[in-house]
């Protein structure tokens, strides 16, 4: 203690506190102007390589917007009517999304515990289920979708089936994470009864980790609408679809194209707020019935 | 939920009526899940697709990914002879040179393997092994061509104006006009040069003294500008789609910090703010990435700026979102700390607040930044710019699918490069920041 308060010691505490926190200062400063010098050079990159120039566009950005919505105003009294034209494409968007979530989720599940420790069918094949799901997320569901439409014809499943590709990758990544967290205690307890790997999975770990599991998809669910109307615009039908042709035919009917940008954007509203009070219920509520 | 009710006798009804929810649970779901995809099943109109499917598509495709197929037309008319490899002018052969299976003189031989030899003279004809030769003397009244005896193979496709015959590894189709031959081979053919640079058909190791003797610069040059897979123009929209992914997240990241904290609770105890501010967010997420595409690329034009600006709006809503929550979860002991040395608000935020959000904030950035580069893809393809263009203009041609299969490893490349740099970058900045 007494060469602590000696002040020569407490002297070169200090400056070396001083000297760590200005290389620190150092390091941040670097790293932050090396951000912004990035930024700004690529949008100016950005700037150069589109159509039209940043700011002349800056101020022609509610142009469109206000045709539209003037459109749209002088005619409301067709909406109504738009909106039942449009209902089934945005039906087919909805059960796009419904399915490609349902059997991305189904698939997810089984690659999750084939690529789990400790639940694996095969342990030594893990690290070809993880890559296997590495692969499926990789690639973007327009790149399946086009071949698919390509081979199939448009329609919905060519994008159903590049969604649910997609969504059994990202899923299964996720679903995983959660399995490391179940507990192999009731597998044990179902091993030790005779069961076979698909019985001790479906009724040791799916009730463990099926909130978890239903939390997740629910959030797929969101993201999934969206990438369904978005392939829609590619040609792979619902909404995006009809989008797309009303964005073709241009002024004159705008009107068809505001109806489909509300019912576009309630949709995925109401979607994502259902689904979140849905997954803070699964998170925080239902205590008491988990005790019964 | 009173202690006194709880009693053995009431406590087992209450645990099988428990069961009996459980069970019927059990079956109702799937059941439900079933009934659901066997409606999705007929209201996507399942059947009728695989009636519609082509199967000849996905050959060709299969096909066209690993082979190329190059042309030897004929113009029945004069007589002359084009080489050209996919039937491409990029891909011409120079006057009188062609692959070694064409054989030229008075009158010219195509060998497309397997037997057959196509004959291009004063006529043209082919000689199928186990079939016999067909000949055709194309002109005014249409192709003029003779048959062996016997029934009409499967292969060979007849009418007055055209005929057709497949082989395994080719075809030769007749008409009136031109006859043309083409024969598979496999592989990426002039994927590094091009049949008019002087570079084509030299090894590598001829590659290597070339470029020892100082001609580096014109085979790079001449690798980078082939006019056949444009090596430059790709590469070009690999980095416009990862411009936009970046200028995007981080855009959005920087314009919703301080928006976010107007949205957290124990920042704006002003429920009017707070409230426009969370509305203002639930609106850039609602009217989502391709509604904003298509108002922003109305007043931008196609290009990187467009999406990048698409996908910074969408990303400010998700951000503001998932920021004010984090700031809502801060401590509030640390932030009361600084402000007991008598710290301003402004360094109350920065010392107190700042810190203990950056990891969290940081991971979420990263997270999107990587997801982005595959939305960018997508946006690309709606707006006109990056790889995604690249890859919706070859598809929509339906020819040149080895430039997709090309582009589609490519795309994968990228994403996987992005995830990995950015899962680098995400231990180095958040566990390795603090020591």
């Amino acid at each position: 203690m007494a060469e602590l308060s000696s002040d020569g010691r407490l002297a070169d505490i200090r400056e070396d506190y001083l000297a760590l926190t200005r290389r620190k200062r150092l390091y941040s400063g670097i790293l932050l102007s090396l951000f912004v010098a990035l930024m700004a050079s690529g949008f100016m990159i950005a700037d150069a390589r589109n159509a039209g120039g940043f700011w002349d566009g800056i101020a022609n950005v509610f142009v469109f917007p206000k045709i539209v919505i003037a459109e749209a105003w002088e005619k409301r009294a067709e909406l109504p009517a738009h909106v039942v034209e449009y209902f089934p494409a945005l039906l087919e968007t909805i059960n796009i999304a419904a399915v490609s979530t349902l059997i991305g989720t189904l698939i997810a599940v089984v690659l999750s515990m084939l690529s789990t420790r400790g639940l694996a069918r095969w342990p030594r094949l893990i690290p070809l289920f993880r890559r296997l799901m590495d692969v499926m997320r990789a690639v973007p569901e327009i790149v399946i979708a086009l071949i698919l439409i390509f081979v199939l014809g448009g329609g919905p499943v060519p994008a159903m089936i590049a969604i649910a590709f997609h969504t059994s990758g990202a899923l299964g990544k996720l679903f995983s994470e959660v399995n490391e967290n179940a507990s192999l205690k009731p597998v044990e307890g179902l091993a030790s009864v005779g069961a076979n790997w698909s019985q001790r999975m479906a009724l040791g770990v799916v009730p463990q980790v099926s909130p978890n599991y239903l939390s997740y998809a629910l959030l797929r669910f969101e993201i999934n609408i969206r990438a369904s109307a978005i392939l829609g615009f590619v040609g792979a039908g619902g909404i995006g679809y009809e989008l797309k042709n009303a964005m073709t035919w241009g002024a004159g009917k705008y009107d068809d194209s505001a109806a489909i940008f509300l019912m576009l954007f309630l949709t995925i509203v109401a979607v994502d707020q259902v689904s979140s009070v849905v997954r803070n219920r699964l998170a925080h509520g239902r205590a008491s019935e988990m005790l019964a | 939920m009173s202690m006194i009710a709880d009693t053995p006798a009431t406590m087992k009804p209450r645990a099988e009526a428990l069961f009996r929810r459980k069970r019927l649970t059990a079956v109702a779901i799937p059941a439900l899940v079933l009934l659901y995809l066997t409606y999705a099943f007929f209201a996507f109109d399942v059947p009728g697709l695989l009636g519609r499917a082509s199967l000849d598509n996905a050959r060709a495709l299969v096909a066209d990914t690993y082979s190329y197929k190059t042309h030897v037309t004929r113009d029945n008319a004069d007589g002359g002879l084009r080489i050209a490899i996919e039937g491409e002018r990029k891909g011409t052969y120079a006057e009188g040179t062609g692959p070694d299976w064409v054989q030229f003189g008075d009158t010219t031989t195509v060998d497309l393997g397997d037997g057959s030899v196509v004959t291009f003279g004063e006529d043209v004809s082919i000689d199928v092994p186990g079939y016999g030769i067909v000949r055709a003397e194309p002109g005014a009244g249409g192709v003029n061509a003779t048959f062996p005896e016997g029934p009409m193979p499967d292969f060979v496709n007849a009418s007055k104006n055209r005929v057709t015959i497949t082989t395994p590894n080719g075809r030769l189709t007749i008409t009136r006009r031109a006859s043309e031959a083409f024969r598979y081979a496999t592989g990426w053919e002039l994927f590094f040069f091009t049949l008019d640079s002087p570079y084509h058909g030299l090894s590598f190791a001829q590659l290597a003294v070339k470029t020892w003797e100082g001609e580096g610069g014109a085979i790079l040059h001449d690798i980078w500008f082939n006019p056949m897979w444009r090596h430059g123009d790709v590469a070009w929209a690999l980095f416009e789609t990862i411009l936009m992914a970046f200028l995007g997240t981080f855009g959005a990241a920087l314009v919703a910090l301080p928006l976010a904290f107007l949205a957290a609770k124990n920042f704006t105890p002003l429920v009017l703010v707070r409230q426009v501010a969370r509305r203002l967010f639930d609106f850039c997420r609602g009217v989502d990435a391709l509604i904003w595409t298509i108002i922003l690329a109305r007043a931008f034009g196609p290009g990187p700026l467009t999406g990048a600006l698409a996908i910074l709006v969408t990303d400010t809503g998700s951000f503001g979102k998932m920021f004010s929550e984090a700031l809502e979860n801060v401590d509030g002991k640390q932030i009361e700390g600084v402000q007991s040395t008598g710290a301003k608000p402004v360094q109350r935020y920065r010392f107190g607040v700042i810190p203990q959000v950056t990891p969290v904030l940081l991971s979420q950035v990263l997270y999107f930044f990587e997801s982005n580069t595959r939305s960018a893809t997508i946006i690309g393809a709606i707006t006109g710019g990056g790889i995604g263009l690249l890859l919706t203009q070859a598809m929509i041609t339906q020819k040149d699918w080895e430039e997709v299969t090309y582009y589609i490893i490519l795309v994968i490349l990228m994403v996987f490069a992005m995830d990995a740099f950015s899962g680098w970058l995400r231990r180095r900045l958040i566990s390795g920041g603090d020591s």
